[in-house]
């Protein structure tokens, strides 16, 4: 006999449906995620990173299975293009927390990437997984894209797939982002200088939350501001991408 | 075991036999248990270890000291000591220096896959495809030097293709020689007296007598004369044409190795002959779980296996196989038979079947379903790691790990993934580094303020940058212990661009080091 006060309303589930994404958010959602940037810059990789460290933290601050997960290794796949195009992992500059846990994958083909993309997945050693393939490869399509879902939402082990120059085609990623760099705030002591690592981010398919644009900072943690003027500050680039998509070799 | 000489076209690996002579062992044991250095004490005068035999006390050993005095091995102790009035005497051990010999070729096995005893007071070892685990042959006979002379046993050592080389010698040719197997052998011995052929004292006293002092001197002789001198000699301690020829590898030496290969053996005797293909099916089924239930015991697992098959008029047929990895898998046995036994000549019938695995490897005891408990549970971080290294090789999957160097490009490494991290000094945290660095430095054009104030504007990829803000510089020098004198010291600025994007960028070299012309920039790393 179920309660009727039990059940909810199709109000209250359309209203949490409808909550903002925003740092530090918990879910129980194993999160598939995409990150679609440019291959010149860092913004991609630096994103994906960045909200593979918010989603420990907020597991750990909250999470019954706070300690368990913090000595575990974590994979980093690339293809050769993106190899090239955008540079290896560097070790005195990855975030201090996963600087000793790195495998590095470089794979030759997308195709290589993908099986490793999916082995690391199916492994439970693994605390997250980071794959960076160019361009839209035949490989990639939507079903490769939902067996690596299913392979995350089976074993629990979160992936971001960092897609350089690519344009946002048919995924099932439960969240897609474009990111690109934009200006960091000033530094206190040399005003001159390059300061922390800013995207301007917009969240432009997700299951459960609203699209979006924030500027995103590493901050030590991960802040969101939701500045009014986003446009303003920077005129985007997203259009230029759709504009001059660059299609994948090999 | 006979030798193992290949049939010709093989590709196996010459021989190599390694030949120790323990120039001293009694003495040296006796100085091991009394616990003295060589020279040192007691050992410091002439003493002798004699043995008593039917006509009173005979010197078995004498020291150096003794030596010096006159005493000789094989003398009456009566005799010696009219000669070196002041000789000790302790007690000989031969059957203790026999077990100790035995411990020792089983030591000795650390240089190759087995070893054999050489009684009184030597060993064989068998060193065929070992030496370059130690870095070739001389490098094996150092090692073995060493390990000798921590435990202080006086060794003469020597590496030939066959056991009657490598004895001669270790015996009487120069310490540490290599007989290499492209060397001639005949030539390269025919110096050694004829005592290096492991003949008996009688035999060596006709040698002498018939004016055949060296091995090149019995090459001299015709062989024809040479066997009917010795035609009645049958044994080859007591034939030197027999001795010549195994030392030259035309005849085959038997060597009994000291460990013995336990080989998992299973037989069926039948009770009537079988001539049908059927009922030999099932025997070998049989014999197949019987194997493994044995295999399963010892936690082995068959690499080969022989399957002989005795027939009734006196026949025996043998079947081989062997397997790419370990198994105990019976019905898998069984069914790789199934093909060998193909076109079988039963003949009268088969009276006896036995099936041998001469070659195991450890198997541990496994889960069965390992493939469905990884589908439930996830694999481990090592199968994981195997499974991409299977496919992708050894060199795309790797982890970095921090080497000690300035040079940004050097101050990381990449290793396997998971071999141990050595220790390392933390890198300081006030040096900001990029999160991605390029494999090679790719050069752009800067326009910056001349000789070495702050980049304006750079071109990358055929793109213009316009510099927003920059810090730096971050003179980083050469190595010079380790890059030639004309490498030039880097200048690196970080940079955003007016897109916010961020680099890692270095001039290389300044104007007027004389290090070559104007200094050109580079970009090296990528910013979060």
């Amino acid at each position: 006999m179920v309660e009727i006060s039990s059940i909810p309303t199709a109000a209250s589930l359309t209203v949490r449906q409808a909550d903002a994404w925003r740092p530090d958010l918990v879910s129980g959602e194993v999160p598939h995620g995409e990150v679609f940037a440019a291959g010149n810059e860092g913004a991609g990789a630096g994103l994906a990173l960045a909200l593979a460290l918010d989603r420990m933290a907020a597991r750990s601050s909250d999470g019954p299975s706070a300690d368990a997960q913090e000595d575990r290794m974590w994979l980093w796949v690339q293809d050769r293009e993106a190899l090239r195009r955008s540079g290896r992992p560097y070790l005195p500059g990855l975030p201090r927390a996963l600087r000793h846990r790195l495998v590095h994958v470089s794979a030759r083909s997308a195709e290589d990437a993908l099986f490793a993309l999916e082995e690391g997945l199916r492994c439970r050693d693994f605390a997250f997984v980071v794959g960076e393939v160019t361009g839209n490869p035949r490989a990639l399509d939507f079903t490769a894209s939902r067996r690596l879902s299913l392979a995350a939402e089976r074993h629990g082990v979160p992936l971001w797939l960092v897609r350089l120059d690519a344009k946002a085609d048919l995924s099932s990623a439960r969240m897609r982002w474009r990111a690109q760099s934009c200006a960091s705030p000033q530094p206190r002591w040399n005003p001159q200088a390059p300061g922390v690592p800013s995207w301007q981010a917009e969240l432009f398919r997700a299951r459960r939350h609203p699209p979006g644009t924030w500027v995103l900072r590493d901050d030590g943690r991960l802040v969101a501001e939701r500045a009014g003027g986003i446009a303003a500050i920077a005129p985007s680039r997203f259009s230029s991408h759709h504009a001059q998509p660059v299609e994948a070799r090999g | 075991m006979p030798s193992r000489s290949k049939p010709a076209g093989n590709a196996a690996p010459p021989r190599r036999i390694l030949a120790i002579w323990l120039r001293q062992l009694a003495l040296d044991r006796w100085r091991l248990v009394e616990g003295l250095a060589a020279g040192e004490g007691v050992d410091a005068q002439p003493l002798a270890l004699i043995a008593e035999t039917a006509h009173g006390p005979r010197l078995a050993a004498v020291n150096d000291a003794g030596l010096n005095g006159g005493a000789q091995p094989g003398a009456m102790l009566a005799d010696a000591r009219t000669l070196c009035p002041q000789l000790a005497v302790a007690p000989s051990d031969p059957a203790g220096d026999l077990a100790f010999l035995e411990s020792l070729a089983a030591w000795a096995m650390r240089w190759g896959p087995w070893s054999a005893l050489d009684p009184p007071d030597g060993l064989l070892v068998d060193v065929t495809g070992v030496a370059h685990l130690f870095g070739g042959e001389a490098a094996l006979l150092a090692d073995a030097r060493a390990a000798f002379a921590r435990r202080r046993l006086s060794v003469r050592l020597a590496l030939a293709p066959t056991a009657g080389a490598a004895w001669a010698l270790a015996h009487h040719g120069p310490d540490g020689a290599i007989l290499h197997p492209d060397d001639d052998p005949a030539a390269r011995l025919s110096g050694l007296p004829v005592a290096a052929l492991r003949l008996d004292d009688d035999v060596l006293t006709v040698l002498r007598r018939l004016g055949l002092k060296r091995l090149g001197d019995l090459g001299g002789v015709a062989r024809d004369a040479l066997s009917r001198r010795f035609r009645n000699r049958r044994s080859a301690a007591a034939n030197p044409l027999l001795r010549m020829d195994q030392l030259l590898g035309r005849v085959p030496e038997p060597l009994l190795p000291v460990t013995v290969i336990h080989a998992p053996l299973v037989q069926r005797r039948l009770l009537e002959p079988i001539r049908h293909r059927d009922l030999l099916d099932r025997v070998v089924a049989d014999l197949a779980q019987d194997m493994a239930r044995q295999l399963e015991g010892e936690a082995l697992g068959a690499r080969r296996l022989e399957l002989g098959l005795w027939k009734v008029d006196g026949e025996v047929l043998v079947r081989r196989l062997e397997l790419a990895a370990p198994s105990r898998d019976a019905e898998h046995l069984a069914g790789l038979y199934g093909r060998k036994l193909e076109g079988l000549d039963a003949g009268f019938g088969i009276e006896l079947v036995r099936m041998r695995a001469p070659w195991c490897e450890p198997l541990a005891l496994s889960q069965q379903d390992f493939e469905a408990a990884a589908e439930a549970h996830g694999t481990s971080l090592a199968a994981c790691i195997d499974r991409l290294l299977v496919r992708l090789g050894e060199e795309a999957v790797r982890r970095p790990v921090p080497r000690a160097s300035h040079l940004p490009e050097r101050a990381q490494r990449w290793q396997g993934p998971l071999e141990r991290e050595t220790s390392s000094q933390a890198a300081f945290d006030f040096y900001f580094r990029p999160l991605k660095m390029l494999d090679r430095p790719e050069q752009i054009a800067v326009i910056y303020e001349t000789p070495d104030g702050l980049p304006k504007r750079f071109r990358w990829r055929g793109q213009v940058h316009e510099i927003a803000r920059a810090e730096g510089p971050e003179r980083i020098a050469p190595e010079w212990w380790r890059e030639r004198g004309t490498a030039r010291l880097r200048d690196y600025y970080r940079i955003e661009d007016g897109q916010g994007r961020r680099y890692w960028i270095y001039r290389s070299g300044v104007i007027g080091d004389g290090r070559g012309g104007t200094p050109a920039w580079f970009l090296q790393g990528i910013c979060a």
